[in-house]
């Protein structure tokens, strides 16, 4: 049976750039917090209510992207919404050389959301 | 290198107040999203995934220690710590905040930097061969006409609202450290067969949806026309350039369309006039005290010998290490290429620290490559094991550089807005698969350039192995293209087949490899062996049965 | 629609007559390229104001040998993207030497004012609630110029050869 999915609703604060998630008529940093619209309809409606805050020149470009809805565990469908949720997923390995022979094991947790 | 005049920095100051109005009336409303856009912009600050980006120029790749700290200073103090080298010779911040963009700026200016046009449907970035200057195959330094270049395409009032955006390279030598023919303009500095110094221009190149490499339309112009000449090719693309369709809308489009004769001609018509009219004649005197800035260091008489030291320094010599014009010294390639890191990144304090290293050894200036890593053109061979030591402590001396693991990468899907896929997880993972440094020998020259989609920043197209990350159903995947080439011998990238995933793409990269390894020709570079044997056998070694991501 | 000229609001001497339709009796007249080129003797003949507009793809120079009796060219910016108005009013001051109102109308931007006003524009057609103060204040935001353009303004190249000249 496939994951039933949902809609949420995303933006960028104006002044410094933020990812912001939609809950409740206002706006949050982090996306577990925030609204999940099971309901297109209320997805739209959220979506109306957004663009006050565009007139008001608090966000940029509102806009709905799709999630899935697995056990207690919400994800974004598109790689792009995992990144903007997650920020990067590069990590910053500390600088290291080739002197040695072989292949140097960088001690890093494995990228997952 | 170049230093501001007070009309220079009163330039800066007044373009930093005009925007520091602009973001205060985008502030208040006064300016909307859309009228604002094209103005930031043109002051380098994309918005991007997670935040706002600011480009800060580095005209033809050039920098003063000084301004390599404001560079660090700036990343701690108004970001998380680090910049991004671009495949432009600039230098990207990734979380500055918009209402901070005009205190960066000023802050800029107080060494003589600036992101003006460094984004927008404007003339960019002037870039230039990194080892400009130093490099004992160079007719003359294409630094200061780039310099004239750049004040002559400043705020220019004509062309600042163009189809879309211009990008213009300059180089002094023959062997191509550029990639003039990817460029939309290219100025590449010739003798004729008089002996006399001019410019050969080309246009209509470029990357991206529809790769061009770039013809020729102005075989010889004389020093003193280049200015002329310029204006009636971008006039030429300004009136003509398409408008109807945002990927058609670059020059080399219309060049290719119009034809190398029809190109010509078209320019040739207001060359005639704007050169006639004399309002842009370059005057010899003007190139001179511009070429006085450009001056090299008084170099010392200095024994040529090139000390010696232990195995890491031998093998970062053999890499990193070029010939340079004048007797005792050398040109030192930085790599920001770690094994396992992020490329082009520098974090704050490897910057200062660099600065230092320059104050402590006397160094004037360094370049950033558009291949990401920084270049100190005029090193003293005998401070050569003391710099490497030191930027070994730094983490800043692997020795790749033109190796396999020296990969262009753009930020991708990590960072852009722009992007389908992420690039740099697949930069690290190349890197990793191939750290080991022997087998990096034994392969040799390979460029590898990956780019996280098609607007290719990451310049895959002229890659020897070109990645593209492309969007399949919402999932990541990779266009693997082979025997490319950015310098003179010009070449875009033969697609091999259907993408790859993402768990995939390192291992085909790994395939076509070994294939090299296995057919090449005793002494033949991995692109010299492409371009003899054709696509065919990467293309089967790469599609290997149960290997090829299912559709 | 408020035109601004020599830095005033001014009283527009000029009417858009779009084709097909009648010219009024009074006033001085704008009229499509297409129109001109197809009634240039009557208009000329029967009004003492003539004026052509341009459309954004549309080269002043099918406007070279009449320059000398219109009294306003007007350049269209169909969208403040498309740059290729800058392009034709340099060249009607540069290469066709046009001495008459260079007006610019359509949509375009406070912050490309500066660059209108160097490439040879003198008139803007603007909207019912602009504020002359911010013409004069985009005209003052960037006092030099690193290339000569259509204004006759001294470059940074001139002001560093003779600093002292007036």
């Amino acid at each position: 049976m496939a994951a039933p999915s949902a809609r949420m609703l995303t933006a960028n604060r104006l002044k410094d750039g933020a990812v912001l998630y939609w809950k409740a008529g206002a706006w949050v940093e982090a996306f577990e917090d925030a609204d999940k619209f099971a309901d297109a309809a209320q997805a739209e409606a959220a979506l109306s209510d957004a663009q006050r805050f565009v007139a008001a020149n608090a966000v940029v470009n509102p806009y709905l992207f799709d999630v899935r809805v697995e056990a207690d565990e919400v994800h974004p469908v598109k790689e792009r919404e995992i990144v903007r949720a997650a920020g990067p997923s590069v990590l910053r390995a500390p600088a290291r050389e080739t002197s040695e022979r072989g292949n140097p094991k960088p001690e890093r947790s494995e990228y997952e959301i | 290198m170049y230093r501001y005049d007070e009309f220079d920095a009163r330039f800066v100051k007044e373009r930093i107040e005009q925007f520091r109005g602009q973001v205060a009336r985008r502030l208040s409303g006064e300016l909307a999203e859309d009228q604002f856009k094209p103005l930031r912009l043109m002051n380098g600050l994309y918005l991007q995934l997670h935040a706002y980006m600011l480009r800060v120029a580095i005209p033809y790749g050039t920098l003063r220690a000084e301004q390599l700290r404001m560079l660090a200073h700036i990343a701690r103090q108004y970001d998380k710590g680090y910049g991004h080298f671009t495949t432009r010779q600039n230098i990207q911040f990734n979380w500055p905040r918009l209402v901070d963009a005009p205190d960066i700026l000023c802050e800029l200016a107080t060494v003589e930097m600036h992101a003006i046009q460094t984004s927008g449907n404007c003339i960019r970035n002037v870039t230039a061969d990194h080892f400009a200057g130093a490099a004992a195959d160079e007719i003359e330094d294409p630094r200061p006409i780039a310099e004239i270049i750049r004040q002559w395409s400043s705020l220019h009032p004509e062309f600042s609202f163009l189809p879309r955006k211009f990008k213009i390279a300059v180089s002094g030598s023959p062997n191509d450290r550029a990639a003039l023919k990817f460029h939309d303009l290219a100025v590449e500095i010739v003798n004729n067969d008089a002996g006399d110094i001019g410019y050969r221009v080309y246009v209509g190149g470029g990357m991206g949806r529809t790769p061009y490499i770039g013809f020729v339309v102005g075989d010889f112009v004389a020093k003193k026309d280049i200015l002329s000449f310029l204006e009636a090719v971008m006039r030429v693309y300004n009136e003509e350039g398409r408008r109807d369709n945002l990927f058609k809308a670059r020059i080399k489009i219309l060049a290719h369309a119009l034809g190398p004769e029809e190109m010509r001609r078209r320019v040739g018509i207001e060359f005639d006039e704007i050169r006639n009219s004399g309002t842009l004649a370059l005057p010899a005197e003007e190139l001179a005290r511009i070429e006085a800035y450009f001056a090299p260091p008084a170099f010392e008489r200095l024994s040529d010998e090139m000390p010696e030291g232990d195995e890491d320094f031998t093998n970062w010599l053999s890499t990193n290490v070029a010939a340079h014009r004048a007797p005792g010294y050398a040109i030192a390639t930085i790599s920001l290429k770690p094994i396992g890191g992020v490329p082009g990144d520098a974090t704050a304090e490897q910057m200062e620290a660099v600065a230092d290293l320059m104050d402590r050894f006397d160094l004037s200036e360094i370049r950033v490559s558009h291949e990401q890593n920084l270049v100190l053109p005029h090193v003293r061979k005998r401070d050569l094991p003391s710099i490497h030591a030191r930027l070994k402590e730094l983490g800043l001396a692997t020795p790749n550089a033109g190796l396999v693991t020296d990969i262009i990468s753009c930020p991708g899907l990590d960072y852009c807005d722009l992007a389908n896929a992420r690039s740099i997880p697949i930069a690290q993972k190349i890197s990793e698969r191939f750290a080991d440094l022997s087998r990096q020998h034994d392969i040799g020259e390979l460029k590898i350039k990956i780019s996280g989609c098609i607007n290719a920043c990451g310049h895959h197209h002229a890659g020897h192995i070109g990645i593209l990350g492309v969007d399949k159903k919402g999932v990541e995947h990779y266009q693997l293209q082979l025997g490319g080439s950015g310098a003179e011998d010009a070449a875009i990238g033969e697609i091999l087949g259907p993408a790859f995933g993402k768990d995939e793409i390192v291992d085909a990269v790994e395939r076509v490899v070994g294939a090299y390894l296995n057919l090449r020709a005793p002494g033949e570079r991995f692109l010299d062996a492409y371009r003899r044997l054709g696509v065919t056998p990467f293309r089967n070694v790469a599609y290997g049965e149960d290997l090829h991501a299912a559709y | 629609m408020p035109l601004i000229r020599n830095g005033a609001f001014v009283e527009d001497r000029f009417f858009f007559v779009p084709d097909g339709k009648a010219f009024p009796d009074e006033k001085g007249v704008i009229v499509t390229l297409a129109r001109f080129l197809g009634e240039k003797e009557s208009l000329f003949a029967h009004r003492a104001l003539v004026g052509v507009r341009l459309a954004s793809n549309e080269n002043p120079a099918a406007l070279k040998a009449d320059l000398a009796r219109l009294s306003v060219v007007a350049l269209e910016f169909p969208k403040f993207r498309d740059g290729r108005p800058f392009s034709w009013a340099r060249m009607l001051r540069t290469r066709f030497g046009y001495a008459g109102e260079v007006r610019a109308t359509g949509d375009f931007l406070y912050d490309q004012l500066a660059f209108m006003a160097r490439v040879g524009f003198d008139a803007w057609e603007v909207r019912q609630d602009f504020a002359l103060e911010d013409f004069r204040r985009a005209m003052g935001e960037i006092t030099l110029a690193y290339q000569p353009a259509a204004d006759g303004r001294r470059t940074v190249r001139e002001l560093r050869s003779f600093p002292l000249s007036p």
